[in-house]
């Protein structure tokens, strides 16, 4: 413990009910460049968010420099030189390099006016001697993410940051640019600041981390320096067991085409998007996050149409300009943010399950109650979802139950094409299982289903074809058999910058 | 995961309703019990209080509010408000007792018709400045309060119609008396009892709740949200119009002034009832308390001899202590849960 600066013992965190994290361990060297590794939803976030303070471990000890020490909230850690670096990057897009680094505590003159001249003189030094070279009067909405992100480092660097986490940095970066931010991050190291680094991209944790911690499931698997550890020992530690296992084998047959779209666009959103889906099968959308997925699922189902290209059902080209008019051609879709788009949370299941097709539980206009607290309670029923009785209000549920009754309640308007965009998002494990075997049931009774997801695994192992989508456009497609995780990967990340000039 | 039985039967749901239903109703034994401790406090101070007449007198003073309240809420509950009834309703009063002055046989019936067609096409154009022009609901009837009390203004050129030039036949619409009671009670009665069945058993009122919860989910589910909210201010102005009518009967006059400050009553007598202005929660036996409770007030502070300007002191402190009420209660079940 003697030369770590922050130590972690045995976190654990709950959120109403669900735990995300589970004992976890965690130490942090000064000047150590140290990896945090794991799928989507294996704790990475909640973990960070407990070391900046966002979130409150609900059992274990936070010690920094060997003293206990506990953040109420995201300032007091920022007190003692913990900065974080976000995917979404937080500059002020209208203030200027020089002012963005100086953000809150802008050098003074006696008079109390801001001293402009110190604050440039200062903010070149400090970028000189990490060596960037970006104009201090250059306005933040200009810069390239790249050098945005470099503002970011430049910032907590110069509040001495002692510890700095990196979320996702170079997700959006090229090549070039990332070797650019490497040389930056290994500059900073110099100086004893410690480095929280998380990355899908296993490759760049071999050339720039020292060590690497995996979490799987909110549980810690192990820390590893990252020189005895090949890629493959790290996959096995993330997935940690089979892919076989987890996922259902789906025994379909595929028969006509349900869905097919050609040459799908819309301005800002995705370009020039083909493909189509079968009656049993399951085509997984990969990508990453913000690539257009949920902008075609949005315009497939009408909530934001395309302005060109054409949408077929069962090889009917048809006009979809409304959710409406969506359901009645037979598509359900699952929305990724549950709470904004899939329910009502002040109305009980009962009335979320039937909220789409309430003409079927009325005369004229007139509810027949009894037959629609029937046909809801067979719904929960089937879909086992867990309440204390059917009247409960949704917001009152769990997670897992919550997308129980949004699936239950698509499901019963009897669709022919299912669009689930992130359905395991945010839910407990034995959920997941239960959605997994849902979909194979599914699939085998003849749903064509779109499954949206950013958990590769998932994808995997529940897709019988893989198209992946970047910046709004297909990258790669790929049968079942020829998919990889490298290959989906590689796929998401590449530089559409070309595509886009043409 | 299928060797545990599911925790809820049908039989079993109902009896938990039951229990679960008296706790959100929580606002309901609120408002009866604050009411009851005024009834007492109040007849202590004033034996007068308590008799027949008055409290026939009380339920009279609400009927109007009653009526109205019902419009307001379903506006309130799909997050929206509407500022305007008063005006629709002095607007609509005017015009219908201008017609009645030239014709004193004008039916009773025509003049509710006339009501509700007038009504309805001032709340169109409400409806439609707030869906088609996608103005805020509460810039657009803050706009059509002052235009539609201009225009009472320019159709009667500052003139006002008295009781003496108003027909009989329509004073009797709300004075009439069935089983001792008038008529407008009745009426206001019937009109709740509509706007409940309404809201709580067709799709419309389903829809109602749910846009006003939450508009993305609704139209995720294949609800219109525009279309909604285009039916409450319709129905808005309906109602307003309807209740305009009964206000000639009522007061048996048509002024400039009609009904000024109405709308703050009407969005009080929600509020206090449990309606959230953040759409989606609320229930019109609750509005009914609110509106009992709005009347009392009034009653008694005339009563014990306080002035009417402490009336709307009132009003408005009852309005605050039930919006803190209700964020110390929903804070308490979020602790409990």
């Amino acid at each position: 413990m003697s030369n770590s600066i922050l130590v972690l013992k045995e976190i654990s965190k709950s959120f109403s009910g669900v735990e995300v994290l589970h004992q976890v361990d965690f130490d942090l060297k000064g000047g150590e460049i140290h990896a945090l590794l794991g799928e989507n939803g294996a704790g990475k976030s909640t973990l960070v968010k407990i070391i900046t303070g966002f979130h409150q471990p609900s059992h274990g000890e936070i010690f920094l420099d060997d003293e206990a020490i506990s953040f109420n909230d995201t300032r007091e850690s920022r007190d003692t030189g913990i900065a974080a670096i976000y995917q979404e990057l937080s500059l002020f897009p209208d203030l200027d390099v020089a002012e963005n680094i100086f953000i809150g505590r802008q050098p003074l003159r006696k008079n109390g006016m801001v001293d402009w001249r110190k604050l440039y003189s200062e903010s070149k030094h400090l970028l000189d001697s990490l060596g960037v070279e970006i104009d201090l009067r250059q306005k933040a909405r200009n810069l390239s993410i790249a050098e945005q992100q470099m503002v970011e480092i430049a910032r907590a660097f110069s509040i001495n940051a002692r510890i700095l986490i990196m979320d996702e940095p170079t997700s959006s970066l090229t090549l070039n640019e990332v070797a650019d931010l490497f040389r930056l991050v290994r500059n900073i190291r110099k100086n004893g600041t410690a480095i929280i680094f998380i990355s899908h991209r296993l490759e760049e944790l071999f050339e720039i981390a020292d060590r690497v911690t995996v979490l799987r499931d909110g549980n810690y698997v192990g820390t590893k320096p990252i020189n005895e550890v090949s890629r493959d020992d790290l996959i096995r530690m993330m997935v940690g067991r089979s892919i076989s296992k987890q996922y259902p084998s789906v025994e379909a047959t595929k028969a006509e085409v349900r869905l097919s779209v050609e040459n799908l666009s819309r301005q800002g959103a995705f370009r020039e998007i083909s493909f189509e889906v079968r009656s049993g099968e399951i085509l997984g959308l990969a990508g990453l996050v913000g690539a257009g997925r949920t902008d075609v699922a949005n315009a497939i189902f009408g909530i934001k149409p395309a302005q060109e290209g054409t949408i077929k059902i069962e090889g009917e080209p048809v006009e979809i300009s409304s959710p409406r008019q969506a359901m009645a051609l037979g598509l359900a879709y699952v929305p990724e943010d549950r709470l904004q788009h899939g329910l009502i949370s002040e109305m009980s299941i009962t009335k979320n399950i039937t909220l789409p097709r309430l003409e079927d539980f009325s005369n004229m206009s007139w509810l027949l109650t009894q037959k629609e607290l029937n046909v809801a309670y067979d719904v929960a029923l089937q879909m086992d979802v867990r309440a204390l009785h059917i009247h409960q209000l949704a917001k009152e549920l769990s997670g897992g139950n919550q997308q129980k009754v949004v699936l239950g309640k698509w499901l019963s308007t009897n669709p022919r094409v299912l669009i689930l965009d992130e359905p395991t998002r945010g839910i407990d494990v034995g959920t997941k299982a239960a959605v997994y075997s849902l979909m194979a049931k599914l699939a085998e009774e003849g749903m064509a289903i779109l499954l949206i997801s950013s958990e590769l695994p998932e994808i995997l192992g529940m897709s019988d074809r893989i198209i992946v989508m970047r910046e709004g456009y297909i990258t790669g497609e790929f049968t079942r058999e020829e998919a990889t995780q490298e290959k989906v990967i590689m796929a998401a990340t590449e530089d559409v910058r070309t595509r886009i000039q043409k | 995961m299928t060797n545990q039985a599911p925790e809820y039967s049908s039989n079993q749901s109902r009896k938990k309703f039951n229990l679960l239903d008296i706790f959100t109703r929580f606002r309901e034994v609120g408002i009866i019990v604050f009411i009851l401790i005024l009834v007492v406090a109040v007849t202590l101070r004033a034996p007068s209080f308590l008799t027949i007449n008055n409290l026939t007198d009380v339920l009279m003073n609400i009927s109007i509010l009653v009526i109205v309240a019902m419009a307001q809420t379903m506006v309130i509950l799909t997050k929206g408000i509407d500022l305007s009834v008063s005006s629709m309703i002095g607007l609509v009063s005017m015009m219908v007792a201008f017609v009645l002055r030239a014709n004193p046989d004008f039916p009773v019936v025509f003049s509710v018709l006339l009501g509700l067609g007038l009504g309805a096409i001032l709340g169109l154009f409400n409806a439609l400045v707030i869906t088609l022009g996608n103005v805020p609901p509460i810039i657009a009837t803050l706009g059509t309060l002052s235009i539609y009390r201009g225009m009472i203004f320019y159709y009667s050129q500052g003139t006002w119609i008295n009781s003496f030039e108003l027909p009989q036949s329509i004073k009797f619409l709300s004075k009439g008396r069935v089983l001792g009671l008038p008529n407008l009670i009745y009426i206001a009665l019937l009109i709740a009892i509509i706007v409940y069945l309404f809201l709580r058993y067709t799709r419309l009122g389903r829809n109602i709740y749910a846009v006003g919860s939450n508009p993305d989910a609704a139209e995720f589910a294949g609800i219109r949200p525009q279309r909604i909210k285009f039916i409450v201010y319709l129905l808005s102005g309906i109602i307003s119009g309807f209740a305009a009518v009964l206000w000639i009967s009522r007061f048996e006059s048509a002024q400039t002034n009609t009904a000024l400050g109405f709308e703050l009553q009407t969005v009080t007598a929600a509020v206090v009832g449990g309606v959230s202005t953040s759409g989606g929660v609320g229930t019109i036996p609750g509005v009914l308390l609110g509106a009992l409770l709005l009347g009392i007030i009034q009653n008694a502070l005339t009563l014990i001899r306080i002035s009417p300007f402490w009336q709307l002191a009132a009003q408005g402190l009852l309005i605050i202590i039930a919006v803190i009420s209700d964020k110390l209660l929903s804070r308490r079940i979020v602790r409990t849960k």
